[in-house]
């Protein structure tokens, strides 16, 4: 049943979590919540993790996804974790630049330039 | 006339329950008559963005306390113009009193963007005055600034 289906597609490389969404509409509050907790569990399961999260099949979102993200974010800073966003298409970047959401995520063009910029 | 060439229609008023299939099916019903009537994409997202935020808003946060009532979801598109109106059943709010949630002391807190994404992206947004009805007016834009 697709409610209890993993809603991420998950691959860990050279020490980063690398994470895409199967879902190109993250507006669900049900699969918001699924995400949130995925990704949590992914932060709980090393110390200091570094988290790219690729928007490439994503085109839409929501406010309450806005939201996972920040809490996502909070945890990882909570965890001296590193975590980048990349891949955003433009009409979704702009919802991050109206909501200043920019300024919060280091966001890139791509992965490989996400995994670049890891300290 | 089949069912396959059904028009969309051009205007509803329904009643949703707090069901994601329910939700999903009320915004496909719309969007396929912002297609219809030739709305680019740019803004059809915006549409979309707009009608969710205002039926998480009257989910979330107006039916707090009355999970099994249904929202009430009036739209109609014109060539030049969409309406929608969604109406909750609970006590109503003060959207005059949510803080900018891009205040730098407020960028880290995980809500209160939905409110500032439907003004963003719509040209007009008015509650009621009890605040448990907002109306989001989309305007298409000229084919210039499109």
């Amino acid at each position: 049943m697709a409610q209890s289906d993993a809603r991420l597609r998950v691959k860990k490389e050279a020490g980063v979590t690398h994470v895409e969404f199967v879902d190109r509409n993250i507006l669900d509050e049900a699969n918001i919540q699924q995400i949130g907790e995925e990704i949590s569990g992914l932060i709980d399961a090393e110390p200091a993790p570094k988290l790219v999260i690729s928007f490439s099949n994503v085109d839409h979102l929501s406010s309450a996804a806005l939201g996972a993200l920040i809490t996502i974010h909070n945890k990882m800073k909570a965890r001296q974790g590193q975590l980048r966003l990349a891949n955003i298409d433009p009409q979704i970047y702009e919802v991050f630049v109206i909501t200043k959401l920019n300024r919060l995520f280091e966001i890139h063009e791509t992965t490989d330039r996400a995994v670049q910029s890891f300290r | 006339m089949s069912a396959g060439d059904r028009q969309p229609a051009t205007e509803a008023d329904v009643l949703i329950r707090h069901d994601p299939e329910d939700i999903r099916c009320a915004e496909r019903e719309l969007l396929d008559a912002v297609n219809k009537a030739h709305y680019s994409e740019a803004s059809s997202f915006a549409i979309r963005l707009a009608l969710e935020e205002a039926l998480y808003n009257a989910f979330r946060h107006g039916h707090r306390n009355l999970p099994e009532e249904p929202v009430r979801l009036n739209w109609r598109v014109r060539p030049d113009e969409v309406r929608i109106t969604v109406e909750d059943r609970g006590p109503g709010f003060n959207p005059d009193a949510v803080p900018d949630p891009t205040d730098a002391e407020r960028l880290e807190l995980p809500h209160g963007r939905g409110v500032m994404l439907m003004r963003a992206y719509m040209a007009e947004v008015h509650y009621n005055d009890r605040g448990n009805r907002v109306t989001l007016v989309y305007r298409k834009p000229d084919a210039a600034e499109q």
